[in-house]
């Protein structure tokens, strides 16, 4: 390959002023990195989960508290990507749409959860609606749960996965302007049929996007729903607070494999957001044309 | 339907984008809107069509304020300066969407089906229905952005820049082919141009804007004929200006009479502008305007010349007949036949024509003595 690129290195190499030297040099350095904080670590994951054999690698997974951590991680994700979706598309659509006073707060605000870290967001929710909080011991008089229970795991995890889809989704509706959607108006289009005719086709691929890394970041949170979980054995453990647990009760093996079912849905959020990316690239260069 | 907007005003940050704006489309009228980049004309339009709500002002279809209608039911046709096309649906769904989202008597498919070959026929898109807006050329896009407004039989049609982005050719083709389409289905409609030939040769009625304030409202002829301020003046064809005096209602240049009726103009300084037609080379030793030629061009059958005359040496352009010869640096008379004088007050229309002849390459000591012939 870098013999084809060969003319090309030579032109680049006169413009920039590197030697062969120093590119070597360069792509050595990123490539060993990537290696050992990238690759390596995903590796190991695999490794270890397999080091017992492949029989305590099933047992591990088929642990009555693994199959809750994983139903309870479903759930969560389960109820907290289809809210932010409907967030998350509301705000980008109010901010990318219409002009209103106060609307680079709200992008600063929606950027919050990136900023903060997660286990102070999980402590502000404690705060929040701990015992000592005033909205504590309303709830508690109406018989609601919330920290220490599934309601509380829920909550940190709409927090902390907000940002992903209004993020992928403000600059790709702010790009498309308005225009399509005051042409379906004009036409006799009413509000919803606008929007579901008009907008959502036009940044479906971003939005795809953005619901699977929100789905990601959703089953793999620890921070903040740490904090709020009280590590409920088999009722309040996620498959990230299980791992841990296990981890710590000497079971390397058994955290390993559980570990492993959170990597491979990493990977195959990786190759479908690689695919979509792909055709994403290609319906975006289309409306460039257009 | 009759669509008059009165006393629109709309201001972005301060500035004014219409400044108290009346306007009457009457019904079946083919109007053009015709100024300047940043003139108003597509706020207007689109005040018009509701997508902006005017700070002040009444927007009247037939006498009902639009106002109190959505704009969904406004029945409003809008063909948008860059199309807006719904990128992702075919041809045959773009110009079907009007009817498809009706509430009311929303046709069976097979009418709406019918209703879309009967648009694409009629303009001259058969055959194109299954592509998709990216593989379409920007006059067929154009296409079926008109067909997409007529779709949904709109009360008014109006279009923002409609041939805009269209190269030459195309515009010219698609110009007459509007004006076809306008007398066939016979909707009122208002369109927005900055192009002068195009608003002259494809509206009823021309209306001129600049800096959000209507200039004249007239007929193509009219508006060439007797402009009403100087704006209208120079930014309808060519023009030439150049200062001169007013005094018992006559006009002189460096005190030199022109004869030219100036009507109840105030004595002192005034601006008189010519087109180049109101200028005429004197070949038969008469009296006239002496002058030096700065250079020449060919405009079709004419000879178009720059001179420069009077004594602060202002650029003037008439047409000469080709086969006179005319060089550069030659002294010539000519006689002013037209024009219009305006008060000094009053702007004109900045072009590069109007520019200040300091920069040009004219030869003062050449001219030793022209002004006494
Ligand atoms: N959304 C807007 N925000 C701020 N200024 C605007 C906006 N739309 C138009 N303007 C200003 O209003 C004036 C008139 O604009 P416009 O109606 O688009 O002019 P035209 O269509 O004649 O070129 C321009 O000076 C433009 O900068
Ligand atoms: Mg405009």
């Amino acid at each position: 390959m870098s013999e084809v690129k060969a003319p090309a290195a030579r032109r680049q190499k006169q413009a920039i002023g590197e030697g062969p030297l120093t590119r070597a040099a360069l792509l050595g350095v990123a490539l060993v990195f990537l290696g050992l904080m990238l690759i390596a670590p995903l590796l190991v994951v695999f490794v270890e989960a397999f080091s017992r054999g492949f029989g305590v690698y099933i047992d591990a997974l088929a642990m009555p508290d693994t199959m809750s951590a994983l139903q309870l991680t479903l759930l969560v994700a389960a109820i907290a990507v289809p809210a932010n979706l409907v967030f998350g598309v509301a705000a980008a659509w109010a901010i990318a749409k219409f002009d209103f006073k106060g609307k680079s707060f709200l992008l600063t605000l929606i950027d919050l959860p990136f900023a903060v870290s997660p286990v102070v967001s999980g402590l502000v929710f404690v705060l929040l609606f701990g015992a000592n909080s005033a909205l504590g011991p309303v709830l508690d008089d109406m018989g609601i749960k919330i920290l220490f229970a599934v309601p509380g795991i829920v909550i940190a995890t709409i927090f902390i996965t907000f940002p992903f889809i209004a993020r992928e989704l403000i600059p790709l509706m702010q790009q498309q302007g308005s225009s399509e959607e005051e042409a379906a108006v004009s036409l006799g289009a009413g509000g919803w049929r606008t929007f579901f005719l008009v907008t959502l086709p036009n940044v479906k691929w971003g939005l795809l996007y953005g619901v699977l890394l929100c789905n990601a970041r959703a089953m793999g949170e620890f921070g903040a729903v740490s904090v709020v979980s009280g590590h409920i054995r088999g009722m309040t453990n996620t498959l990230p607070l299980h791992i841990e647990i296990l981890y710590n009760d000497n079971k390397a093996a058994a955290a390993f494999a559980v570990a492993s079912l959170l990597a491979m849905l990493a990977l195959i959020t990786l190759a479908v957001k690689t695919l979509l990316e792909a055709r994403f690239a290609g319906s975006l260069a289309a409306q460039r044309r257009h | 339907m009759q669509v008059r907007a009165e006393n629109i005003s709309k201001n972005y940050a301060s500035m004014a984008a219409l400044d108290d704006v009346s306007l009457t489309v009457q019904s079946g009228e083919l109007v053009a809107l015709l100024g300047p980049s940043g003139s108003g004309k597509t706020t207007l339009l689109r005040t018009i069509a509701g997508l902006e709500t005017p700070d002040s002002g009444v927007v009247y279809f037939n006498d009902r304020d639009a106002a109190e209608s959505r704009i969904q039911d406004r029945g409003v046709g809008f063909v948008f300066q860059h199309y807006a096309l719904f990128k992702h649906m075919r041809v045959m769904d773009n110009i079907a969407f009007g009817l498809r989202a009706r509430r009311k008597n929303k046709p069976k498919e097979a009418d709406i089906k019918n209703k879309v070959m009967e648009l694409l026929d009629l303009v001259q898109l058969s055959g194109l229905e299954k592509r998709f807006p990216s593989q379409l050329s920007g006059g067929q896009r154009q296409r079926v952005a008109l067909a997409r407004a007529l779709a949904i039989e709109p009360s008014v049609l109006l279009l923002d820049e409609p041939f805009g982005a269209l190269d030459a050719r195309v515009r010219k083709d698609l110009r007459r082919w509007l004006r076809e389409i306008h007398e066939r289905t016979g909707h009122t409609t208002l369109f927005v141009t900055h192009d002068q030939e195009e608003a002259l040769e494809l509206a009823d009625r021309v209306v001129v804007m600049s800096k959000g304030k209507i200039e004249q409202s007239a007929t193509p002829d009219e508006i060439y004929d007797t402009p009403a301020t100087p704006f209208v003046f120079s930014f309808i064809g060519e023009s030439s200006v150049i200062p001169v005096v007013v005094g018992n209602g006559r006009a002189t240049l460096d005190e030199r009479l022109i004869d030219l009726q100036v009507g109840n103009l105030p004595d002192g300084p005034a601006q008189l502008f010519l087109r180049p037609e109101d200028v005429a080379m004197v070949t038969d030793g008469g009296p006239g305007i002496p002058g030096l030629v700065v250079s020449t061009r060919r405009i079709g059958g004419n000879r178009r010349v720059t001179m420069e005359c009077g004594l602060a040496r202002h650029r003037i352009e008439f047409d000469a007949p080709a086969e006179v010869p005319i060089a550069n640096s030659q002294r010539l008379q000519v006689r002013i036949i037209g024009g219009r004088v305006y008060g000094a007050g009053e702007e004109g229309y900045e072009t590069e024509k109007l520019a200040a002849s300091a920069t040009s390459d004219f030869k003062w000591a050449k001219a030793e003595g022209w002004l006494d012939r």
